[in-house]
């Protein structure tokens, strides 16, 4: 073996250090050097490679009205009316109010919407919207496209953006409530490193990868929710995971995004249908005949209360048709995408397909404020990281859109507050951090398969529906996986070194894991996308945001009244 | 019945050292794709083995690529067969552990 890593530890500066480079990092950097700032871009993955926006199969909602005449209050208010009652309107105001300037910037910047031979960019109407809302680059591309489109403008500025991938930020740094940068450890060597920032902006998205099944990349465990939290950060709607109801499950495809059906439903209905062959959705008050209007949460209890009921299909889910529509319509709609779909043995002129709820967003985050400053002095977040916006259940389409107006917005604050900062760094706020990050511990062959079992856990327990007793044994034993994986990384610091790495990981999902069976614990009613068993109807008082914070090693919960928006006269 | 098996040749090292080639044995299922193999490998025999790979099933990332039985190709993208398959890295990118190559852009490193 070789000897440890003996490099001294690598300490940046910025002006501003963005912490994960997806749809609201890419912007939030662009926005910030926009403004004469310096800006760190760090990702653990590759930059703009990873986390959820380059997985983003089509929608984008946003207001242009280049369908049907549309307003921003009409999207502002189907967005309130998702978020059942918990959505924090300054934030959805934010979202809905600056989304058509967001998409002109995207369209200037070539991204490619699809448009009508007349030049009008297309929208489609998704689930909970009143009209045809969503722009979208086909097929299945807005997510690659939008990453594409920020990657190429984050090279125009290399004067100023200073772009980090495989690094990968453990801890944030703090003193007096404020941050003063981050610690972390380079992948490509396991080298500590460290990074003073006037300002700090948190981009890491949500939290998917706590659940066995998901349609998030790799880096989504929540990573920014937790260094917020020690930080001395707040988070808020921690309950509510967004489970999105028919990613794919059976036959086994590769090479396809499990939420791909979601755009085959918007251009083609298609049919959800039971064991029974019955479509089902019309049994919980759902409209069967209108189309694909039903939303998430509601077609998520569905289809698991039809499981439920011993009327699921083979793998465990509802069958989805498209059996009744021609070829040459499929082929309009999705031309190469049926091709792939032939490569992996599916014919859907010929068979129906499997689906079943799967992890998709996390609608609670960090709090923040409207101008996206956290509890913490310097420290922002932007995009999926941050809590409010949604409420209780996100609306189809609005998480690239909060992506980028949100990454808009924090960039700019970050800008404007850094300009009035010097950069102070601290190494003994430092030391705790970077001491971690350089320790050398016993090696062990138990961490991957820990992540599994933490994964099992979360969808058994605190997955779509829940109860008490469920949920204190998944508190449990989160709590006696923390005392297995003790305060020590594994082995010492190296390339590449996955059980090192997945430690980290387990350290930081051990923590948001326990937050959101906290908060799920406490909200004793049913709404949205938290469905308890024991609790099954929605409670009027309950109309109120859970807030966490964390203090020594003990969790605090507090419920807080839902923000008002009051419009300038 | 025996449940047939996929048997991954996986070509391990550390920068600087002669590659040495490990077994590893996976149960087959159809569909699988080498990626899900070494998932499985690294859940249930060694979580130290290096792959690096983000979107996991989607061909979004284009992390995930390295060879297979000499072939330049995506792990995810790649389906497991019942037999023996042979996983090197890539062989024109800088090794950095196992399976996992230098592939990001020189601008996006630190240091």
């Amino acid at each position: 073996m070789p000897s440890p890593t003996e490099t001294a530890p690598l300490h940046l500066q910025t002006d501003i250090l963005v912490i994960g480079a997806g749809g609201a990092g890419m912007m939030a950097a662009l926005a910030a050097a926009g403004q004469g700032a310096r800006v760190l871009l760090v990702d653990r993955a590759l930059i703009g490679r990873g986390g959820a926006t380059v997985m983003a199969q089509m929608t984008v909602a946003v207001a242009l009205g280049s369908e049907l005449p549309d307003s921003i209050a009409a999207h502002f208010n189907d967005t309130i009316a998702a978020g059942r009652g918990l959505c924090d309107p300054r934030l959805a105001d934010i979202v809905t109010r600056d989304g058509p300037a967001a998409i002109e910037q995207l369209d200037a910047w070539h991204v490619g919407w699809a448009r009508h031979p007349d030049g009008r960019i297309r929208q489609a109407h998704a689930p909970g919207h009143d009209k045809a809302r969503c722009v979208y680059v086909d097929f299945l591309n807005t997510g690659p496209a939008v990453s594409k489109t920020l990657r190429a403008q984050l090279q125009r500025h290399e004067n100023l953006i200073t772009r980090a991938g495989d690094l990968m930020i453990t801890d944030l740094v703090t003193a007096d409530n404020a941050a003063l940068g981050a610690v972390g450890f380079a992948l490509s060597d396991g080298r500590p490193v460290s990074i003073a920032a006037k300002a700090t902006i948190i981009a890491t998205g949500g939290l998917t990868r706590l659940y066995r099944r998901n349609s998030a990349s790799l880096n989504m465990s929540g990573d920014g929710y937790a260094l917020a939290l020690r930080a001395g950060a707040k988070l808020i709607d921690m309950e509510f995971v967004q489970f999105f109801p028919i990613g794919h499950l059976a036959p086994r495809m590769i090479g396809m995004d499990p939420i791909m059906w979601d755009p085959f439903r918007y251009k083609l209905g298609g049919r959800l249908l039971n064991s029974e062959g019955r479509a089902f959705l019309a049994d919980y008050g759902e409209s069967a005949d209108a189309g694909y209007v039903t939303t998430r949460d509601q077609a998520t209890f569905a289809i698991l209360k039809e499981v439920e009921a011993g009327r699921g299909s083979p793998a465990g889910g509802a069958w989805l048709s498209f059996r009744h529509i021609p070829e040459e319509e499929l082929r309009a709609a999705f031309g190469p995408v049926i091709e792939r779909l032939a490569a992996n043995g599916i014919d859907l002129t010929q068979q129906d397909i499997e689906v079943a709820p799967i992890a998709h967003y996390h609608m609670g985050g960090i709090q923040v404020t409207p101008g996206l400053l956290t509890a913490v002095d310097d420290l922002f977040a932007a995009g999926e990281a941050i809590g409010g916006s949604n409420g209780a259940n996100r609306l189809s389409g609005n998480a690239i859109t909060e992506a980028l107006v949100f990454g808009e917005h924090t960039g700019r604050a970050a800008a404007a507050r850094a300009a009035t900062r010097q950069v102070r760094w601290s190494d003994a706020a430092a030391a705790a951090a970077l001491a971690r990050v350089a320790a050398t511990g016993p090696a062990r062959a138990d961490i991957a398969a820990l992540v599994v079992e933490l994964q099992a856990l979360m969808a058994d327990k605190v997955g779509p529906f829940r109860n008490e007793a469920g949920l204190r044994e998944a508190l449990a034993r989160i709590g006696t996986m923390r005392e297995q994986i003790g305060d020590t990384p594994p082995g010492q610091p190296g390339p590449y070194d996955m059980a090192r790495i997945d430690w980290f990981d387990l350290r930081t999902m051990l923590l948001v894991a326990q937050t959101v069976a906290s908060a799920a614990l406490s909200r004793t009613e049913s709404r949205g996308a938290h469905q308890r068993e024991d609790f099954p109807a929605m409670d009027q008082d309950w109309t109120v945001n859970q807030v966490i914070s964390l203090h020594g090693d003990e969790l605090e919960i507090v419920t807080a009244p839902v923000p008002v928006l009051e419009r300038a006269a | 019945m025996t449940r047939p098996v996929a048997i991954l040749l996986i070509e391990r090292a550390l920068p600087g050292q002669t590659p040495r080639t490990e077994r590893f044995e996976v149960p087959f299922d159809p569909g699988q794709s080498v990626l899900d193999g070494v998932r499985l490998i690294r859940a249930t025999a060694d979580p130290g083995l290096a792959i690096r790979y983000s979107c996991i099933n989607a061909n979004a990332c284009k992390e995930c690529m390295l060879r297979v039985d000499g072939k330049v190709v995506y792990a995810c993208m790649r389906r497991l067969e019942p037999r023996e398959m042979r996983v090197q890295p890539l062989a024109n990118k800088a090794l950095i552990r196992d399976l996992v190559t230098e592939i990001a852009p020189p601008d996006e490193r630190i240091g």
